[in-house]
Protein backbone atom coordinates (compact mmCIF):
# COMPACT_ATOMS: atom_id res chain seq x y z
CA UNK A 1 0.00 0.00 0.00
CA UNK A 2 0.69 3.82 -0.47
CA UNK A 3 1.72 5.37 3.11
CA UNK A 4 0.12 7.87 4.09
CA UNK A 5 2.70 10.60 4.55
CA UNK A 6 3.21 9.94 0.51
CA UNK A 7 -0.46 10.45 0.28
CA UNK A 8 -0.60 13.63 2.68
CA UNK A 9 2.87 15.03 0.49
CA UNK A 10 1.43 14.24 -3.44
CA UNK A 11 -1.96 15.83 -2.28
CA UNK A 12 0.18 19.04 -1.36
CA UNK A 13 2.20 18.96 -4.33
CA UNK A 14 -0.92 18.97 -7.07
CA UNK A 15 -2.23 21.72 -5.62
CA UNK A 16 1.02 24.06 -5.97
CA UNK A 17 1.18 25.59 -9.79
CA UNK A 18 4.13 23.31 -10.35
CA UNK A 19 1.69 19.98 -9.49
CA UNK A 20 -0.99 21.40 -11.34
CA UNK A 21 1.31 21.52 -14.37
CA UNK A 22 2.43 18.16 -13.88
CA UNK A 23 -0.79 16.73 -13.20
CA UNK A 24 -2.13 17.80 -16.08
CA UNK A 25 1.24 16.45 -18.09
CA UNK A 26 0.35 12.98 -16.58
CA UNK A 27 -3.56 13.34 -17.49
CA UNK A 28 -2.74 13.88 -21.22
CA UNK A 29 -0.28 10.95 -21.34
CA UNK A 30 -2.94 8.78 -19.83
CA UNK A 31 -5.35 10.00 -22.82
CA UNK A 32 -2.27 10.12 -25.39
CA UNK A 33 -0.05 6.80 -24.71
CA UNK A 34 -2.89 4.72 -25.24
CA UNK A 35 -4.72 6.60 -28.05
CA UNK A 36 -1.19 5.83 -30.02
CA UNK A 37 -0.99 2.25 -29.19
CA UNK A 38 -4.80 2.08 -30.54
CA UNK A 39 -3.90 4.53 -33.61
CA UNK A 40 -0.90 1.84 -33.97
CA UNK A 41 -3.02 -1.45 -33.72
CA UNK A 42 -5.74 0.24 -35.55
CA UNK A 43 -3.55 0.19 -38.91
CA UNK A 44 -2.91 -3.15 -38.41
CA UNK A 45 -6.71 -4.02 -37.69
CA UNK A 46 -7.65 -2.06 -40.74
CA UNK A 47 -4.71 -3.95 -42.90
CA UNK A 48 -6.49 -7.07 -41.15
CA UNK A 49 -9.94 -6.96 -41.69
CA UNK A 50 -9.28 -5.56 -45.06
CA UNK A 51 -7.43 -8.59 -45.99
CA UNK A 52 -9.92 -10.77 -44.15
CA UNK A 53 -12.78 -9.36 -47.03
CA UNK A 54 -10.58 -9.82 -49.67
CA UNK A 55 -9.80 -13.27 -48.93
CA UNK A 56 -5.92 -12.43 -47.63
CA UNK A 57 -4.46 -13.08 -44.83
CA UNK A 58 -2.97 -9.64 -43.77
CA UNK A 59 0.14 -8.98 -42.30
CA UNK A 60 1.52 -12.28 -40.33
CA UNK A 61 5.13 -11.78 -40.73
CA UNK A 62 6.45 -9.60 -37.82
CA UNK A 63 5.51 -11.35 -34.25
CA UNK A 64 2.77 -13.36 -33.69
CA UNK A 65 -0.13 -12.97 -36.39
CA UNK A 66 1.51 -9.65 -37.62
CA UNK A 67 1.29 -7.97 -33.95
CA UNK A 68 4.35 -5.99 -34.38
CA UNK A 69 3.65 -4.81 -37.57
CA UNK A 70 2.80 -1.19 -36.53
CA UNK A 71 6.31 -0.70 -35.01
CA UNK A 72 7.84 -2.53 -38.05
CA UNK A 73 6.09 0.51 -39.91
CA UNK A 74 6.95 3.06 -37.24
CA UNK A 75 10.50 2.31 -37.16
CA UNK A 76 10.55 2.34 -40.98
CA UNK A 77 8.98 5.46 -41.35
CA UNK A 78 11.69 7.33 -38.72
CA UNK A 79 14.37 6.34 -40.71
CA UNK A 80 13.38 7.29 -44.12
CA UNK A 81 14.66 10.46 -45.36
CA UNK A 82 12.27 13.72 -45.39
CA UNK A 83 12.12 14.82 -48.66
CA UNK A 84 11.10 18.37 -49.36
CA UNK A 85 10.46 19.16 -53.17
CA UNK A 86 12.03 21.84 -54.34
CA UNK A 87 9.26 24.16 -54.73
CA UNK A 88 7.44 23.62 -52.16
CA UNK A 89 7.28 26.07 -49.33
CA UNK A 90 9.06 24.67 -46.54
CA UNK A 91 8.06 26.10 -43.28
CA UNK A 92 4.14 25.04 -44.37
CA UNK A 93 5.19 22.33 -46.03
CA UNK A 94 6.81 20.93 -42.43
CA UNK A 95 4.08 22.62 -40.61
CA UNK A 96 0.90 21.11 -42.13
CA UNK A 97 1.76 17.55 -40.73
CA UNK A 98 2.34 18.43 -37.63
CA UNK A 99 -0.70 21.15 -37.43
CA UNK A 100 -2.74 17.94 -38.45
CA UNK A 101 -1.61 15.25 -36.01
CA UNK A 102 -1.84 18.08 -33.24
CA UNK A 103 -5.32 18.51 -33.97
CA UNK A 104 -5.77 15.04 -33.90
CA UNK A 105 -4.60 15.02 -30.33
CA UNK A 106 -6.04 18.42 -29.06
CA UNK A 107 -9.06 17.41 -29.55
CA UNK A 108 -9.47 14.55 -27.13
CA UNK A 109 -8.94 17.05 -24.16
CA UNK A 110 -12.60 16.82 -23.69
CA UNK A 111 -13.22 13.65 -24.47
CA UNK A 112 -14.96 11.72 -21.10
CA UNK A 113 -14.09 8.28 -20.83
CA UNK A 114 -16.32 7.72 -18.03
CA UNK A 115 -18.28 9.77 -15.79
CA UNK A 116 -15.81 12.58 -14.98
CA UNK A 117 -12.87 11.33 -16.37
CA UNK A 118 -12.26 14.11 -18.70
CA UNK A 119 -8.73 16.28 -18.71
CA UNK A 120 -10.86 19.24 -19.62
CA UNK A 121 -14.68 19.07 -18.42
CA UNK A 122 -16.08 21.86 -20.21
CA UNK A 123 -19.19 23.07 -20.31
CA UNK A 124 -18.57 23.99 -24.61
CA UNK A 125 -17.09 20.37 -25.15
CA UNK A 126 -19.66 20.02 -28.20
CA UNK A 127 -17.95 23.68 -29.81
CA UNK A 128 -14.76 22.81 -29.08
CA UNK A 129 -14.48 19.11 -30.52
CA UNK A 130 -16.36 20.69 -33.81
CA UNK A 131 -13.48 23.39 -33.67
CA UNK A 132 -10.96 21.59 -33.82
CA UNK A 133 -12.22 19.10 -36.02
CA UNK A 134 -13.32 22.02 -38.40
CA UNK A 135 -9.60 23.49 -38.00
CA UNK A 136 -8.43 19.92 -39.25
CA UNK A 137 -8.95 21.11 -42.57
CA UNK A 138 -6.12 23.57 -42.56
CA UNK A 139 -3.79 21.04 -42.32
CA UNK A 140 -4.78 19.33 -45.32
CA UNK A 141 -4.99 22.83 -47.22
CA UNK A 142 -1.90 24.03 -46.04
CA UNK A 143 -0.26 20.71 -47.07
CA UNK A 144 -1.77 20.64 -50.91
CA UNK A 145 -0.57 24.20 -51.20
CA UNK A 146 2.58 24.07 -49.51
CA UNK A 147 3.67 21.00 -51.62
CA UNK A 148 3.79 23.28 -55.26
CA UNK A 149 2.80 20.04 -56.85
CA UNK A 150 -1.02 19.59 -58.84
CA UNK A 151 -2.00 16.27 -57.47
CA UNK A 152 -1.62 17.61 -53.84
CA UNK A 153 -3.42 20.93 -55.02
CA UNK A 154 -6.06 18.88 -56.31
CA UNK A 155 -6.34 16.56 -53.26
CA UNK A 156 -6.48 19.61 -50.81
CA UNK A 157 -9.22 21.43 -53.23
CA UNK A 158 -11.60 18.45 -53.10
CA UNK A 159 -10.26 17.78 -48.93
CA UNK A 160 -11.65 21.54 -48.32
CA UNK A 161 -14.87 20.95 -50.09
CA UNK A 162 -15.66 18.17 -48.76
CA UNK A 163 -15.03 18.74 -45.09
CA UNK A 164 -17.05 21.89 -45.23
CA UNK A 165 -20.18 20.45 -46.99
CA UNK A 166 -20.20 17.67 -44.60
CA UNK A 167 -19.33 19.37 -41.40
CA UNK A 168 -22.72 22.04 -42.16
CA UNK A 169 -24.66 18.67 -41.96
CA UNK A 170 -23.34 17.48 -38.87
CA UNK A 171 -23.66 20.50 -37.26
CA UNK A 172 -27.27 20.32 -37.30
CA UNK A 173 -27.24 16.76 -36.33
CA UNK A 174 -25.05 17.82 -33.25
CA UNK A 175 -27.54 20.44 -32.37
CA UNK A 176 -31.02 17.99 -32.41
CA UNK A 177 -28.37 16.06 -30.04
CA UNK A 178 -27.75 19.12 -27.94
CA UNK A 179 -31.93 19.68 -28.11
CA UNK A 180 -32.23 16.19 -26.51
CA UNK A 181 -29.49 16.72 -24.01
CA UNK A 182 -30.45 20.18 -23.13
CA UNK A 183 -26.15 20.79 -22.55
CA UNK A 184 -23.22 21.15 -24.48
CA UNK A 185 -21.36 19.29 -21.96
CA UNK A 186 -19.97 16.20 -23.06
CA UNK A 187 -20.36 14.46 -19.77
CA UNK A 188 -23.68 15.89 -19.66
CA UNK A 189 -24.75 14.98 -22.92
CA UNK A 190 -23.44 11.32 -22.05
CA UNK A 191 -25.41 11.18 -18.88
CA UNK A 192 -28.80 12.55 -20.65
CA UNK A 193 -28.63 8.99 -22.26
CA UNK A 194 -29.19 6.86 -19.14
CA UNK A 195 -31.78 5.72 -20.18
CA UNK A 196 -32.00 5.27 -23.59
CA UNK A 197 -29.51 6.39 -26.08
CA UNK A 198 -30.31 8.66 -28.85
CA UNK A 199 -29.09 6.31 -31.75
CA UNK A 200 -32.89 5.37 -31.12
CA UNK A 201 -34.94 7.93 -30.87
CA UNK A 202 -32.75 10.32 -33.03
CA UNK A 203 -31.76 6.99 -35.59
CA UNK A 204 -31.89 8.58 -39.46
CA UNK A 205 -29.61 11.41 -37.74
CA UNK A 206 -27.15 8.54 -36.20
CA UNK A 207 -27.53 7.30 -39.76
CA UNK A 208 -26.24 11.17 -41.33
CA UNK A 209 -23.80 11.37 -38.28
CA UNK A 210 -22.26 8.37 -39.10
CA UNK A 211 -21.90 8.42 -43.28
CA UNK A 212 -20.58 12.35 -42.37
CA UNK A 213 -17.70 11.25 -39.72
CA UNK A 214 -16.51 9.12 -42.91
CA UNK A 215 -16.42 11.79 -45.46
CA UNK A 216 -15.03 14.09 -42.40
CA UNK A 217 -12.37 11.45 -42.00
CA UNK A 218 -11.83 11.62 -45.82
CA UNK A 219 -13.05 7.61 -45.79
CA UNK A 220 -13.76 5.90 -48.31
CA UNK A 221 -16.05 5.99 -49.73
CA UNK A 222 -15.53 9.45 -49.73
CA UNK A 223 -11.73 9.51 -49.83
CA UNK A 224 -11.48 11.49 -53.32
CA UNK A 225 -8.95 14.17 -51.42
CA UNK A 226 -6.52 10.92 -51.48
CA UNK A 227 -8.22 8.56 -54.22
CA UNK A 228 -4.93 6.82 -55.22
CA UNK A 229 -6.08 5.55 -58.70
CA UNK A 230 -6.86 9.39 -59.84
CA UNK A 231 -4.76 11.90 -57.81
CA UNK A 232 -2.33 9.15 -56.56
CA UNK A 233 -2.64 10.45 -52.86
CA UNK A 234 -3.92 13.59 -52.80
CA UNK A 235 -2.85 16.43 -50.48
CA UNK A 236 0.40 14.13 -49.23
CA UNK A 237 1.61 13.25 -52.41
CA UNK A 238 4.96 14.84 -52.68
CA UNK A 239 5.40 13.88 -48.53
CA UNK A 240 7.31 11.20 -47.17
CA UNK A 241 9.36 9.72 -43.67
CA UNK A 242 7.42 11.05 -40.96
CA UNK A 243 6.18 13.75 -42.22
CA UNK A 244 3.49 11.41 -44.16
CA UNK A 245 3.93 9.74 -40.84
CA UNK A 246 2.12 12.38 -38.72
CA UNK A 247 -0.53 12.87 -41.29
CA UNK A 248 -0.97 9.46 -41.38
CA UNK A 249 -0.97 8.86 -37.66
CA UNK A 250 -3.81 11.99 -37.70
CA UNK A 251 -6.33 10.35 -39.90
CA UNK A 252 -6.21 7.54 -37.78
CA UNK A 253 -6.83 9.47 -34.66
CA UNK A 254 -9.39 11.43 -36.54
CA UNK A 255 -11.08 8.22 -36.78
CA UNK A 256 -10.66 7.18 -33.19
CA UNK A 257 -12.23 10.92 -32.46
CA UNK A 258 -15.34 10.69 -34.64
CA UNK A 259 -16.02 7.17 -34.05
CA UNK A 260 -15.21 8.42 -29.96
CA UNK A 261 -17.35 11.09 -30.90
CA UNK A 262 -20.60 9.05 -32.82
CA UNK A 263 -20.69 6.86 -28.92
CA UNK A 264 -20.92 9.76 -26.84
CA UNK A 265 -23.29 11.53 -29.09
CA UNK A 266 -25.44 8.88 -29.81
CA UNK A 267 -24.06 5.81 -28.18
CA UNK A 268 -24.72 6.66 -24.70
CA UNK A 269 -20.80 6.97 -24.43
CA UNK A 270 -19.79 4.77 -20.76
CA UNK A 271 -23.22 3.35 -20.15
CA UNK A 272 -23.80 -0.51 -21.19
CA UNK A 273 -27.21 -1.31 -22.83
CA UNK A 274 -29.61 -1.91 -20.64
CA UNK A 275 -27.45 0.12 -17.97
CA UNK A 276 -25.80 -3.50 -17.44
CA UNK A 277 -22.87 -3.87 -15.57
CA UNK A 278 -22.39 0.37 -14.83
CA UNK A 279 -18.85 -0.36 -13.07
CA UNK A 280 -17.11 -1.39 -16.50
CA UNK A 281 -17.55 2.24 -17.66
CA UNK A 282 -14.42 3.02 -19.77
CA UNK A 283 -14.48 -0.30 -21.12
CA UNK A 284 -17.98 -0.14 -22.80
CA UNK A 285 -17.04 3.30 -24.12
CA UNK A 286 -13.66 1.27 -25.57
CA UNK A 287 -16.16 -1.40 -27.04
CA UNK A 288 -18.39 1.26 -29.06
CA UNK A 289 -15.34 3.11 -30.47
CA UNK A 290 -13.89 -0.64 -31.82
CA UNK A 291 -17.34 -1.26 -33.15
CA UNK A 292 -17.35 1.96 -34.98
CA UNK A 293 -13.81 1.76 -35.95
CA UNK A 294 -14.71 -1.98 -37.47
CA UNK A 295 -17.91 -0.57 -39.69
CA UNK A 296 -15.75 1.96 -40.81
CA UNK A 297 -12.87 -0.76 -42.03
CA UNK A 298 -15.94 -2.80 -42.89
CA UNK A 299 -17.64 0.21 -45.06
CA UNK A 300 -14.02 0.53 -47.01
CA UNK A 301 -13.82 -3.16 -47.77
CA UNK A 302 -17.28 -2.90 -49.30
CA UNK A 303 -17.86 0.40 -51.34
CA UNK A 304 -16.21 1.85 -53.99
CA UNK A 305 -15.43 5.74 -53.83
CA UNK A 306 -17.89 8.31 -54.65
CA UNK A 307 -17.58 10.48 -57.50
CA UNK A 308 -16.88 14.07 -56.54
CA UNK A 309 -20.68 15.17 -57.56
CA UNK A 310 -21.92 12.35 -56.07
CA UNK A 311 -20.40 13.19 -52.60
CA UNK A 312 -21.63 16.76 -53.21
CA UNK A 313 -24.97 16.13 -53.73
CA UNK A 314 -25.16 13.89 -51.07
CA UNK A 315 -24.01 16.40 -49.04
CA UNK A 316 -25.71 19.67 -49.62
CA UNK A 317 -29.34 17.64 -51.56
CA UNK A 318 -29.53 14.71 -49.03
CA UNK A 319 -28.20 15.11 -46.05
CA UNK A 320 -28.17 18.75 -45.22
CA UNK A 321 -32.32 18.94 -45.86
CA UNK A 322 -32.76 15.70 -44.15
CA UNK A 323 -31.21 17.36 -40.92
CA UNK A 324 -32.23 20.27 -41.12
CA UNK A 325 -36.01 18.47 -41.10
CA UNK A 326 -35.37 15.97 -38.60
CA UNK A 327 -33.91 19.33 -36.62
CA UNK A 328 -37.10 20.96 -36.95
CA UNK A 329 -39.47 17.70 -36.08
CA UNK A 330 -36.56 17.06 -32.90
CA UNK A 331 -37.23 20.58 -31.67
CA UNK A 332 -40.98 20.56 -32.22
CA UNK A 333 -41.93 16.87 -30.53
CA UNK A 334 -39.57 18.25 -27.59
CA UNK A 335 -41.54 21.54 -27.36
CA UNK A 336 -45.17 19.90 -28.25
CA UNK A 337 -44.79 17.24 -25.23
CA UNK A 338 -43.03 19.56 -22.61
CA UNK A 339 -39.99 17.20 -23.01
CA UNK A 340 -37.16 19.94 -23.28
CA UNK A 341 -34.45 19.37 -20.68
CA UNK A 342 -34.11 21.99 -18.18
CA UNK A 343 -30.63 22.98 -17.57
CA UNK B 1 -44.89 6.29 -57.64
CA UNK B 2 -41.37 5.14 -59.53
CA UNK B 3 -39.81 8.72 -57.97
CA UNK B 4 -41.49 7.26 -54.40
CA UNK B 5 -40.28 4.05 -54.58
CA UNK B 6 -36.79 5.08 -55.70
CA UNK B 7 -36.16 7.61 -53.12
CA UNK B 8 -37.44 4.82 -50.46
CA UNK B 9 -35.32 2.21 -50.89
CA UNK B 10 -32.45 4.62 -51.57
CA UNK B 11 -33.20 6.12 -48.14
CA UNK B 12 -33.68 2.49 -45.99
CA UNK B 13 -30.38 2.21 -47.86
CA UNK B 14 -31.22 -1.87 -48.77
CA UNK B 15 -28.69 -2.11 -51.54
CA UNK B 16 -25.88 -0.82 -49.32
CA UNK B 17 -26.74 -3.40 -46.66
CA UNK B 18 -27.03 -6.06 -48.87
CA UNK B 19 -23.55 -5.19 -50.05
CA UNK B 20 -21.65 -4.85 -46.28
CA UNK B 21 -23.75 -8.20 -45.61
CA UNK B 22 -22.10 -10.13 -48.38
CA UNK B 23 -18.13 -8.47 -47.17
CA UNK B 24 -19.29 -9.19 -44.34
CA UNK B 25 -19.78 -12.80 -45.29
CA UNK B 26 -16.00 -13.16 -46.76
CA UNK B 27 -14.75 -12.38 -43.45
CA UNK B 28 -15.33 -15.58 -42.46
CA UNK B 29 -14.33 -17.74 -45.94
CA UNK B 30 -10.92 -19.67 -46.11
CA UNK B 31 -8.47 -17.46 -46.98
CA UNK B 32 -6.91 -17.94 -50.76
CA UNK B 33 -3.18 -16.74 -49.90
CA UNK B 34 -0.52 -18.79 -50.27
CA UNK B 35 2.16 -18.20 -47.85
CA UNK B 36 4.82 -17.94 -50.79
CA UNK B 37 8.58 -19.26 -49.83
CA UNK B 38 7.00 -21.82 -47.59
CA UNK B 39 4.04 -22.71 -49.24
CA UNK B 40 3.62 -23.42 -52.68
CA UNK B 41 1.20 -23.36 -55.49
CA UNK B 42 0.82 -26.67 -57.96
CA UNK B 43 2.75 -26.36 -61.11
CA UNK B 44 1.68 -28.34 -64.62
CA UNK B 45 4.03 -30.48 -65.78
CA UNK B 46 4.05 -28.38 -68.70
CA UNK B 47 5.35 -25.17 -66.90
CA UNK B 48 7.98 -23.65 -68.45
CA UNK B 49 10.90 -22.67 -65.92
CA UNK B 50 14.98 -22.11 -65.72
CA UNK B 51 16.16 -24.12 -69.06
CA UNK B 52 18.49 -27.61 -68.40
CA UNK B 53 20.87 -29.76 -70.61
CA UNK B 54 19.95 -33.54 -70.09
CA UNK B 55 22.03 -36.83 -69.93
CA UNK B 56 21.59 -40.26 -70.57
CA UNK B 57 21.25 -42.97 -68.00
CA UNK B 58 24.83 -43.55 -68.62
CA UNK B 59 26.45 -40.03 -68.04
CA UNK B 60 26.89 -39.26 -71.98
CA UNK B 61 25.12 -36.06 -72.79
CA UNK B 62 21.98 -36.09 -75.02
CA UNK B 63 22.45 -33.18 -77.59
CA UNK B 64 24.24 -33.31 -80.33
CA UNK B 65 24.64 -29.90 -81.50
CA UNK B 66 21.74 -29.91 -84.02
CA UNK B 67 21.34 -26.28 -83.87
CA UNK B 68 17.16 -27.25 -83.70
CA UNK B 69 17.22 -24.84 -80.90
CA UNK B 70 18.87 -22.27 -82.13
CA UNK B 71 17.40 -22.09 -85.08
CA UNK B 72 13.55 -22.61 -83.76
CA UNK B 73 14.55 -19.49 -80.55
CA UNK B 74 12.15 -16.71 -81.30
CA UNK B 75 14.56 -14.30 -79.12
CA UNK B 76 17.91 -15.77 -80.71
CA UNK B 77 18.40 -16.37 -77.21
CA UNK B 78 20.77 -19.91 -77.71
CA UNK B 79 24.16 -19.64 -79.28
CA UNK B 80 26.30 -23.34 -80.19
CA UNK B 81 29.31 -23.96 -81.63
CA UNK B 82 29.94 -27.42 -82.11
CA UNK B 83 33.13 -29.59 -83.29
CA UNK B 84 33.40 -33.45 -83.59
CA UNK B 85 34.99 -34.98 -80.33
CA UNK B 86 38.32 -37.42 -80.07
CA UNK B 87 35.69 -40.42 -80.58
CA UNK B 88 34.10 -38.60 -83.67
CA UNK B 89 30.76 -38.09 -82.31
CA UNK B 90 29.55 -34.85 -82.71
CA UNK B 91 29.05 -32.89 -79.77
CA UNK B 92 28.71 -29.07 -78.45
CA UNK B 93 31.63 -27.02 -77.49
CA UNK B 94 29.47 -24.15 -76.18
CA UNK B 95 25.70 -24.19 -75.55
CA UNK B 96 24.80 -20.98 -73.82
CA UNK B 97 21.96 -19.55 -73.19
CA UNK B 98 20.92 -15.92 -72.39
CA UNK B 99 18.56 -15.89 -69.95
CA UNK B 100 17.60 -12.23 -70.10
CA UNK B 101 16.88 -12.63 -73.82
CA UNK B 102 14.71 -16.05 -73.04
CA UNK B 103 10.97 -15.45 -73.49
CA UNK B 104 9.95 -19.14 -72.02
CA UNK B 105 7.93 -20.09 -75.29
CA UNK B 106 9.33 -23.66 -74.79
CA UNK B 107 10.30 -24.11 -78.40
CA UNK B 108 13.52 -25.20 -78.18
CA UNK B 109 11.93 -27.84 -76.04
CA UNK B 110 9.58 -29.10 -78.56
CA UNK B 111 12.25 -28.64 -81.47
CA UNK B 112 14.54 -31.15 -79.69
CA UNK B 113 14.84 -34.50 -81.40
CA UNK B 114 16.47 -36.36 -78.63
CA UNK B 115 14.97 -34.40 -75.63
CA UNK B 116 18.58 -32.76 -74.54
CA UNK B 117 17.04 -29.13 -73.79
CA UNK B 118 14.10 -29.32 -71.80
CA UNK B 119 12.77 -25.97 -69.57
CA UNK B 120 12.27 -27.28 -65.84
CA UNK B 121 10.22 -26.78 -62.71
CA UNK B 122 12.31 -24.39 -61.08
CA UNK B 123 11.25 -20.61 -61.79
CA UNK B 124 13.27 -19.37 -58.30
CA UNK B 125 16.56 -18.76 -59.95
CA UNK B 126 16.70 -15.04 -59.92
CA UNK B 127 20.02 -13.09 -59.53
CA UNK B 128 22.05 -10.64 -58.07
CA UNK B 129 23.88 -9.70 -61.35
CA UNK B 130 22.69 -9.15 -64.73
CA UNK B 131 25.85 -12.01 -65.84
CA UNK B 132 24.60 -14.83 -63.43
CA UNK B 133 21.47 -15.01 -66.12
CA UNK B 134 24.39 -15.46 -68.75
CA UNK B 135 23.87 -19.38 -68.57
CA UNK B 136 26.85 -21.32 -70.27
CA UNK B 137 26.92 -25.00 -70.92
CA UNK B 138 28.41 -26.28 -67.68
CA UNK B 139 25.57 -24.27 -65.84
CA UNK B 140 23.02 -25.83 -68.19
CA UNK B 141 24.14 -29.89 -67.58
CA UNK B 142 24.43 -28.72 -63.82
CA UNK B 143 20.63 -27.76 -63.95
CA UNK B 144 19.74 -30.69 -65.54
CA UNK B 145 21.85 -32.99 -63.09
CA UNK B 146 19.84 -31.64 -60.26
CA UNK B 147 16.63 -31.34 -61.65
CA UNK B 148 16.70 -35.11 -63.53
CA UNK B 149 14.48 -36.99 -61.37
CA UNK B 150 11.69 -33.98 -61.21
CA UNK B 151 12.32 -33.38 -65.30
CA UNK B 152 11.79 -37.32 -65.66
CA UNK B 153 8.35 -37.09 -63.90
CA UNK B 154 7.08 -34.45 -65.79
CA UNK B 155 8.07 -35.56 -69.17
CA UNK B 156 6.36 -39.08 -67.98
CA UNK B 157 3.13 -37.45 -67.00
CA UNK B 158 2.67 -35.14 -70.03
CA UNK B 159 3.78 -38.28 -72.58
CA UNK B 160 -0.30 -39.05 -72.96
CA UNK B 161 -0.76 -35.98 -74.31
CA UNK B 162 2.36 -35.34 -76.49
Amino acid sequence: MIPASLVTFLGAFFATPAGILVLTVLKALAILAPLLTAVAYLTYAERKVLAAIQLRRGPNVVGPFGLLQPFADAIKMLLKETIIPAGANRVLFLLAPMLTFALAMLAWAVVPVADGWAIADINVGVLYLFAISSLGVYGIVIAGWASNSKYAFLGALRSAAQMVSYEVSMGFVLVSVLLCAGSLNLTEIVRAQQHVWFCFPLFPMFVVFFISTLAETNRAPFDIPEGESEIVAGFFVEYSSMAFGLFFLGEYANMILMSTMTSIMFLGGWYGPFGLLPQLGPFWLIVKICALLFVFIWVRGTFPRYRYDQLMRLGWKVFLPASLLWLVLTAGTLLAFGWLPRA
Amino acid sequence: MAFLDRTARGLLMGELLSGMALTFGYIFRRKVTINYPYEKGPLSPRFKGEHALRRYPNGEERCIACKLCEAVCPAQAITIEAEPREDGSRRTTRYDIDMTKCIYCGLCEEACPVDAIVEGPNFEFATETREELLYNKDKLLANGDRWEPEIARRLELDAPYR
